[in-house]
């Protein structure tokens, strides 16, 4: 048990896709100017990363592998993200059409986020068991969904100061992308 | 090939009959009242009515929260056919429809900005940077949206004129 919470918070916070590993930096940019759009996003994800992590263990154990198939890792795995976030989208407008009205595009693009497929492939490189894949895609939502809400926090804070001309916008918010990815790296005594 | 080929195509096969599934489900119940309406409108999201979308203008219709007269581009044609529609009280006073218009673009005055054709939500305005832009005049509904942004005020809406095809005599004056 313990194993498994160690790597829901390694994961999380000592190897966070976004900061760490710079998975998935499209929405860090992209969703991050408002707390309830970053919010959702993060969820949307959340649900994404653990549904897709545990289907292409599945894929890869019970398909690909058995097969011989590895050599269509990619292809298949996008298939099932894409089908994947084709159902969080159907879920979403169901479920809260104000969340789908303010995630717009971005909702379709979580297909294209570099971590769901990241971390599909570091399961399979790593070798993890069932479980393990979906703590490892969980705890990596989780860490994605905590940057992007403590980002939006800080774009709110920037939105209203005084920022020099030449920084305004988003290579501000890339300086401060950069200083809590700094910021992140202390987690690594943790480890 | 062919074993590569057969679990990808059965892979899809599955999960497009589970997506399947899963839309007839989770399917979002839109009122038919409110389609049928969004089918009268434009539909070119020009968002002169406060809205939007034509979708959301719909909604707002169907809802009370809008006059049937609410759409300009659509002028008296689309204002009748919600209001026959929908079954409510048409106030035409209140509805400036000076008949159907069409932009123009004075050349001598265009400076070639782009921005009226960027702008267009019918795709009705050709030009490149630097050139002269022109309207396609079958293309144009009239929206105003490139009237409202061209820098040198060299756009104006002007009414279509007759072609022999169109015109016809006027009315008989006492």
């Amino acid at each position: 048990m313990s194993d498994y919470i160690l790597l829901l918070v390694s994961t999380a916070l000592v190897n966070n896709v976004i900061l760490i590993k710079f998975l998935g930096l499209c929405p860090l940019m992209g969703v991050s100017t408002k707390m309830d759009g970053a919010l959702g996003m993060g969820l949307a994800t959340t649900f994404v990363l653990s549904l897709a992590a545990a289907a292409s263990w599945m894929l890869e154990n019970w398909l690909l592998n058995p097969m011989g198939l590895q050599y269509l890792r990619i292809l298949a795995f996008i298939l099932v993200i894409a089908s994947v976030v084709q159902f969080t989208e159907m879920l979403i407008r169901k479920i809260s059409p104000p969340l789908y009205q303010i995630l717009g595009i971005y909702l379709p693009l979580i297909t294209t986020n570099c971590a769901v497929l990241g971390v599909a492939l570091l399961n399979v490189q790593n070798q993890h068991s069932f479980i393990q894949s979906l703590m490892f895609g969980f705890g990596s939502a989780m860490g994605f969904t905590l940057v992007l809400v403590l980002f939006a926090g800080l774009r709110e804070r920037l939105a209203v100061l005084q920022v020099p001309e030449l920084y305004k916008g988003a290579p501000i918010a890339f300086i401060v992308a950069g200083l809590l990815s700094v910021a992140f790296m202390g987690f690594a005594g943790l480890a | 090939m062919l074993i590569s080929v057969m679990p990808l195509t059965f892979l899809g096969l599955i999960l497009g009959l589970l997506l399947g599934i899963a839309s007839r489900i989770l399917k979002v119940e839109r009122s038919s009242i409110v389609e049928d309406i969004e089918q009268l409108l434009p539909g070119t999201q020009c968002g002169q009515c406060g809205n939007p979308s034509c979708a959301a203008a719909a909604q707002a219709v169907v809802d009370g929260e809008l006059k049937a007269t609410f759409c300009p581009p659509g002028g008296r044609a689309v204002a009748e056919a919600i209001a026959i529609k929908l079954g409510i009280p048409l106030d035409l006073n209140t509805l400036c429809d000076e008949g159907p218009k069409v932009a123009r673009i004075n050349e001598a005055l265009c400076i070639g900005c782009t921005r009226c054709f960027k702008i267009c939500p019918t795709d009705a305005i050709l030009g490149s940077a630097k050139h002269m832009h022109v309207v396609f005049a079958d293309a144009c509904t009239a929206c105003g949206k490139c009237e409202a942004v061209c820098p040198t005020e060299c756009i104006s809406l002007e009414p279509v004129q007759p072609t022999l095809q169109t015109w016809v005599w006027s009315q008989p004056a006492l």
